[in-house]
């Protein structure tokens, strides 16, 4: 194909998506867009099933057989939705075992969030408030993006997300109104949250140098900066409802701008997650690979049984 | 995971409706993708069927033939209902 060729196809590629149609797997796109939609989609993914770790050792500890059936649930959402998305991945032409093996090799990454540990059951509800919300919030922009399949897995997650949140909220509405010491830990869980969660919206804009490109492709329908500032302004009332303080001696109503001020964010500390030095960094990876390398014997017995059903088929017609 | 074939599933949301694809699993026979159909895609009453079908057995139309498959139909006005201009009188047809 002739560089002239290839630009009309994208200029016709881009007017598609501008026009705010769907691009679907069998269309003709470019490699760039093929790529970039593989590793979002696939870190997507990723996050959903690194993000069930932390809340592991909370199944067993959960402080009621209702509080410990909303958590299995939600992490049974969790799984479900690494599921949508990594098929959703596999439609570009990647596999899951490549997808798994970029998780597990460290080429991959997943949302920095899940490095930091859980230490409280306040931990459990704040990660339902905070990291579900700030999640959520930017999967609701992901629903409008180009690509049929991971617009069509934004739609389904979205939809189940939403009891994910509230029920995190619930627990700390408990606690809060709980004695002195419970209060206090939703308090040290907001402490050791609020800052990793404005953290998930991703560099500031002026540091996000792809960000022009994903407009475009509507794989961003809003910028990092745009919607940390939206999770800000929604999370404030909330926290009040909770009487806990949020760790920010910056945060202030800024009436000219109708949206809250608030102070800066340690990149240093960002940058040091995202490179591998936070806190649960390998533990989580090695707790992800370790549980594919012992489930390793049940996938072959499940093969060898498939084989062996599909043999006895075959005598069985002769 | 490379000896578990992809399977598409479709799901029936409720008597007298059509099943409807809803997604794609690897299973590694058709028992297990429906027990994981069930798992991933009815977790909220969602369906009351589901049909799990390996997606190799798919068969598809190629997009680049998208003119010469589907434009045709697009000067057949006289196939709809709308293209028969009837008189005023005519109350219901």
């Amino acid at each position: 194909m002739s560089e002239k060729e290839l630009k009309s196809l994208e200029d016709q590629f881009q007017a598609r998506i501008d026009r705010d149609e769907k691009i679907e797997p069998k269309d003709w796109m470019p490699e760039k867009y093929r790529q970039t939609h593989i590793r979002q989609i696939s870190q997507h993914a990723h996050s959903e099933i690194v993000g069930m770790l932390p809340e592991a050792n909370w199944i067993t500890r959960a402080p009621t057989l209702r509080r410990k059936l909303a958590l299995l649930a939600k992490i049974q959402d969790e799984g479900g939705h690494g599921l949508y998305l990594y098929s959703a991945a596999e439609t570009l032409g990647i596999s899951r075992e490549e997808m798994y093996d970029q998780l597990h090799s460290g080429k991959a990454k997943y949302s920095s969030i899940f490095n930091y540990p859980a230490l409280t059951w306040a931990d459990m509800g704040t990660i339902g408030w905070l990291v579900d919300g700030a999640a959520i919030m930017n999967q609701v922009a992901l629903m409008g993006t180009s690509y049929g399949p991971y617009s069509r897995a934004m739609v389904r997650i979205c939809k189940e997300e939403s009891f994910h949140q509230r029920q995190g909220y619930s627990i700390l509405l408990t606690m809060a109104n709980g004695t002195p010491e419970q209060k206090a830990m939703v308090q040290d869980a907001m402490n050791r949250w609020w800052w990793p969660s404005l953290m998930m919206f991703g560099p500031k804009d002026a540091d996000s140098p792809n960000t022009e490109q994903s407009v475009k492709w509507k794989l961003k329908r809003k910028t990092n900066d745009e919607l940390r500032q939206q999770f800000v302004d929604q999370t404030v009332p909330q926290a009040n409802i909770l009487g806990i303080t949020i760790p920010d001696d910056k945060l202030k109503w800024n009436e000219e701008r109708k949206h809250y001020d608030f102070g800066e964010i340690d990149w240093d500390e960002f940058w040091q997650v995202v490179k591998g030095h936070g806190p649960c960094n390998k533990q989580r990876l090695e707790a992800r690979k370790s549980a594919w390398e012992k489930g390793t014997w049940v996938r072959d017995a499940a093969v060898a049984y498939a084989e062996k059903q599909a043999n006895k088929e075959v005598k069985q017609a002769i | 995971m490379k000896n578990w074939p992809l399977w598409e599933v479709f799901i029936r949301s409720k008597n007298g409706l059509e099943h409807r694809h809803c997604g794609s699993l690897h299973a590694s026979d058709a028992t297990m993708a429906l027990e994981n159909a069930r798992d991933v895609y009815t977790r909220r009453m969602e369906g009351v069927s589901i049909w799990v079908v390996p997606s190799a057995q798919i068969t598809a139309s190629n997009p680049e033939n998208n003119g010469e498959t589907f434009e045709p139909a697009i000067d057949k006005a006289y196939r709809h209902p709308t293209f028969y201009e009837l008189p005023d009188e005519l109350k219901h047809m």
